[in-house]
């Protein structure tokens, strides 16, 4: 390769964009509107140049400005009481929320979207998820210490649903395994919203002391700023190719990959550098290159340091000499960090560098100008107020209102619907409804997607999928640690998204109380359709203010999330699908409870209450039917059941629970068999009389609130004592049989396990081989 | 071991002074995952467990080595084959070979750079169903006599996690006739064979029974709780792989076994 770099761009400078500011840019081609572009003008008090156009383009996009829901998100911040506030230690804003967990322990988590790359090219896409939420926790001083995916395909019977499903969850397996991250938990759904537009969501959590924590801000002036990991490529990069006029070297390639790469390794190698140099306290401010890469990373730097930094463009380590100066700016290849140092740090900062590999080069350093100057080989290329790139944004109030048809969805309620007919109702119809519903797609066993990840690694799991949540220790003396769920149900938000985004975090709470842990804190991926149309926005709205007035009621805040908009295709949006995760903490994992039945002879118990609610079921989706209301929240009914769940489980009163969700209690019975291969008896008729429905829909209704758990002999008493003392409904269903490997279920045919089994765990490979 | 662990690491010590005296290496490569596990293990084991960086030129004062899992370099090119050029790994080759014979363990990616080092024979390919696979494996101990293995009964079937992508064991007819008739094939999957591995070999061992590679991962079923968890409080034991550690702390201890 020649240096001749000179010669080979046409370089854009601030003084040339002064000098000529009718020349024509391709801001339109960059995705920005004509009245931001006019405001970037407004702002710089000139035409941009080539260079800040592509920084300004990115860093304004709908993905990186959230400029269409930021109005809304508001409420996150705003319904937030000092008591929910007490264990914050970061709240939204930084990389990722920072949650105190005791005894000088902090933990970190966030759930991401990385959407249509996964469904352009489903291996990378997803890989790189993993591989974008993994850096923003090692971002914040943390070590991640497990990842979770929550994914949703289109119909699993379409010729393409294969494809992305084959690719996503290798490149999960191939990126998460490969970083010796544990995978222990997510979601899997099959709906034909999702078939042009599959959501792949990925969540890291890591720990950390809290003297570790780290933000991500550029302060003191002549501190060095320097980026180092993987070289910065052309990937990508997106729209940065519109930018042609800054070329005129037509040899170089015209297509790149508009999908990121990832290097796992790169990765893992990256993470054990960086914690290296946060034990030897080695970085001011840290920052990960995600989405706008450099241009996100020295604009956040510099707007929340000291407000000024200086960069030398050509220092950075290409991977391909034919880059420009816009292209660099937007590149988002992985596996990439900047960090700010202090001068005397520098020596001890390249050594840990050496040691594990890592090219890094020096870019700048830390003004107190309050101007991000970007040059090229001396000439400045960018000159901008580093506020007005990152957060000065901007922002819309969007048009929305409830949609027309909302109402007759509503009115279309399953029961009685042609759907509805032949009802099963003889033991011979219900038995094999059972199984039916246990191997239709979204029931059925996972266990072919999380067989291909290691749940073992790191060697504090403590709990992973089929259970409730997923448990990972952080304290190894003491045994304290982590529950996390995720869940999101985007039937029930399509019928009513007030209340289905407050279903989706009811869900993931109850989870991680039914593992025994006391919630504590939440983060969301908003994934919804465009907001350009009022339908979506309204449901939008409805969502974020369901879900951040249900925060309020149960007493956790959100400390951080993502919005992933223009999930559709064509004009057709996804069903509004807001995943919410909730973290919560056990004191020692030693205590959590498993899903599964084991001790002969247990009493098995059911608390809450069934009312007729099978509008939005997976009942009612095997049928072909979507319409009605879903089920009623009662948040306070979840805090009372949340209760009875985490002190049962810290007195030692219960060995098994598992909570009532989509499938309701038919799905729970079966999965609490199978857990551990260990069948019950169970006679539904007091809970019939009690609840006035009848077997069917006490088997089938997705009612909230609810839980199965079994309960030793010798803690009857007590544990009934402690329901009847909250006013909480519990009733006795019946008893754990070891011996006889069967489901009995009165008014039911005798369901054999191995039968059950066959049928849960036989649907995936049907499907994917 | 003066330095403050890393976040996540194990601080608790087994109160175990009679063993505590074994020094037990674990090999860290970039791209090594395993390493802190396996460290865990031997101090569960009551042994005491010490760091190796790979590109160190001694060996230090060290009774036995474990190369743990993970993809050593990304597996790129082929599992193990970059790893196995590390300035320790002459070291580790010198003195598993010499007259003091020092236990060595490779688990996993170990295995792999085990074969790839030449240390054992045969070599690891892609799992015949051609995807990672995480599950507990149920094995049959083969060979009770290797440094490894003392502390089990010949016969004898244990529980441990099993996690690859690359697990299935080839080698040629001859190599695996002299394997099987020198006693080298220590372990055997039971029940299924998870990657197509010839005859269904998890893990061999040299002639002199001081090198041990195997695929699964005794290093995850050592402690209550943590272990395979299918097994989980329903009458099997989730610590089948403490036996690997106990086995090479009592010897280098002199036990009695």
């Amino acid at each position: 390769m020649t240096t001749e770099t000179t010669k080979k761009f046409n370089i854009d400078t601030v003084e040339n964009a002064a000098k000529t500011p009718d020349t024509e840019l391709p801001w339109a081609e960059l995705g920005l509107k004509r009245n931001e572009f006019d405001e970037i003008v407004k702002v710089l008090g000139r035409r941009p140049t080539g260079a800040e156009l592509a920084m300004y383009s990115v860093m304004w996009s709908e993905h990186c400005s959230y400029k269409s829901s930021k109005n809304h998100l508001r409420q996150f911040g705003q319904k937030v009481t000092e008591e929910m506030k007490k264990d914050m230690l970061v709240g939204i804003g930084e990389n990722a929320g920072v949650t105190n967990l005791g005894d000088g322990w902090a933990v970190t988590f966030k759930i991401e979207s990385h959407n249509s790359p996964s469904f352009v090219e489903p291996y990378q896409g997803a890989a790189t998820g993993i591989g974008g939420i993994v850096r923003d926790i090692i971002s914040m001083g943390a070590r991640p210490v497990a990842v979770m995916d929550p994914l949703r395909f289109g119909a699993i019977d379409h010729p393409d649903t294969a494809r992305v499903m084959h690719g996503a969850v290798a490149g999960i397996g191939g990126y998460g395994n490969s970083l010796g991250l544990p995978n222990i938990g997510g979601e899997m759904v099959f709906d034909s919203v999702y078939q042009g537009n599959p959501l792949v969501n990925a969540l890291a959590v890591g720990v950390m002391r809290h003297e570790d924590i780290r933000l991500a801000n550029a302060s003191g002036k002549g501190n060095k700023v320097v980026l180092f990991g993987a070289r910065t490529g052309g990937d990508g990069i997106g729209g940065a190719s519109v930018l042609a006029s800054e070329s005129f070297d037509d040899t170089k390639p015209s297509k790149r990959p508009a999908v990121q790469v990832g290097d796992p390794f790169a990765e893992k190698v990256l993470i054990e550098c960086c914690l290296e140099l946060f034990k030897g306290s080695l970085v001011e401010g840290i920052q990960d290159l995600g989405a706008a890469g450099i241009s996100c990373a020295t604009s956040e730097l510099a707007s929340n340091g000291d407000g000024g930094m200086q960069v030398e463009l050509t220092s950075v380590l290409l991977r391909d000499p034919t880059l420009t100066p816009g292209e660099i700016l937007m590149s988002e290849s992985q596996e990439r960090m900047m960090a700010v140092v202090t001068p005397e740090n520098v020596e001890a900062f390249e050594a840990v560098m050496d040691k594990w590999a890592v090219e890094y080069s020096w870019l700048g350093e830390v003004t107190d100008t309050g101007r991000l100057i970007i040059t090229w080989e001396g000439d400045v290329i960018v000159d901008v107020d580093p506020r007005t790139v990152a957060h000065d944004g901007p922002v819309y109030d969007r048009p929305f209102a409830r949609p027309e048809w909302q109402d007759a969805v509503q009115a279309d309620t399953f029961t009685g619907s042609v759907q509805d007919a032949g009802r099963p109702a003889s033991p011979a119809s219900l038995a094999a409804a059972v199984t039916e519903l246990v191997a239709s797609p979204n029931m059925c066993s996972k266990s072919w997607i999380t067989n291909q990840y290691d749940r073992y690694v790191g060697g504090n799991t403590s709990m992973a999928f089929p259970d409730d949540a997923g448990v990972v220790r952080v304290d190894e003396e003491t045994g304290l640690g982590v529950a996390l769920a995720t869940d999101a149900n985007g039937r029930y938000t399509y019928l009513d998204p007030y209340h289905g985004a407050q279903l989706a975090l009811a869900e993931a709470y109850r989870n991680v109380a039914t593992a025994g842990a006391i919630p504590m804190a939440v983060s969301d991926c908003l994934n919804f359709g465009s907001p350009e149309d009022p339908d979506v926005m309204w449901q939008l709205a409805e969502a974020i203010r369901g879900l951040s007035d249900a925060c309020m009621v149960l007493g956790i805040p959100v400390t951080g999330g993502n919005v992933s908009l223009y999930n559709q295709t064509g004009t057709t949006p996804i069903h509004p699908s807001p995943v919410v995760a909730v973290l919560g903490k056990l004191d020692d994992v030693a205590r959590r409870t498993p899903s599964g039945w084991r001790e002969d002879g247990q009493a098995i118990y059911l608390l809450g209450t069934t009312a007729a609610e099978l509008d939005g079921s997976e009942w009612a989706n095997m049928r072909g039917h979507l319409g009605g209301q879903p089920p009623k929240v009662d948040l306070e009914a979840e805090r009372a059941l949340g209760e009875i769940l985490i002190n049962a489980s810290r007195d030692g009163m219960i060995d098994s629970a598992h909570d009532l969700s989509e499938g309701g209690l038919a799905a729970a019975l079966v999965e609490s068999s199978l857990r551990y291969g260990v069948g019950a008896r169970i006679a539904l008729q007091d809970v019939m009389d009690r609840d006035g429905v009848d077997l069917f829909t006490a088997l089938f209704s997705e009612s909230q609130g609810r839980a199965v758990v079994g309960v030793p002999r010798s803690e009857e008493v007590r544990f009934t004592d402690m329901c009847t003392a909250r006013g909480f409904a519990h009733t006795r269903i019946g008893v754990v049989d070891a011996a006889s490997g069967t489901l009995e279920i009165n008014g039911v045919e005798s369901l054999s396990l191995d039968a059950l089994r066959d049928a849960h765990e036989g649907t995936l490979p049907k499907y994917f081989g | 071991m003066t330095e403050l662990p890393l976040i996540g690491e194990a601080v608790a010590v087994a109160a175990q002074p009679r063993l505590a005296g074994a020094r037990i290496g674990v090999v860290t490569f970039p791209g090594t995952l395993d390493d802190r596990d396996a460290a865990r293990a031997v101090r569960l084991a009551g042994g005491t467990a010490v760091e190796l960086w790979h590109g160190d030129s001694q060996l230090g004062d060290v009774d036995a080595v474990i190369i743990p899992g993970g993809f050593s370099y990304g597996d790129y090119l082929r599992a193990g084959a970059i790893a196995r050029f590390a300035p320790l790994m002459s070291k580790i080759i010198d003195a598993a070979n010499s007259d003091a014979k020092l236990p060595v363990l490779g688990i996993c990616n170990g295995f792999q750079i085990l074969t790839e080092s030449h240390l054992l024979p045969g070599s690891m390919i892609k799992n015949d169903h051609l995807k990672f696979l995480c599950r507990d494996q149920v094995l049959r101990v083969e060979n009770s006599n290797t440094a490894w293995t003392l502390d089990y009964e010949a016969g004898q079937e244990i529980t441990i996690p099993l996690k690859n992508q690359d697990g299935q064991y080839i080698a040629d007819e001859k190599t695996l006739d002299a394997l099987e008739a020198e006693g080298r094939v220590v372990f055997r999957y039971v029940g299924f064979n998870p990657n197509g591995s010839r005859r269904d070999i998890a893990g061999i061992s040299n002639a002199a029974g001081n090198v041990v590679g195997l695929m699964p991962h005794p290093e995850h079923a050592v402690e209550p709780g943590f272990g395979p968890e299918s097994l989980d409080g329903i009458g099997g034991s989730d610590t089948d792989g403490l036996g690997f550690f106990t086995s090479v702390l009592n010897k280098i201890v002199g036990g009695d076994k």
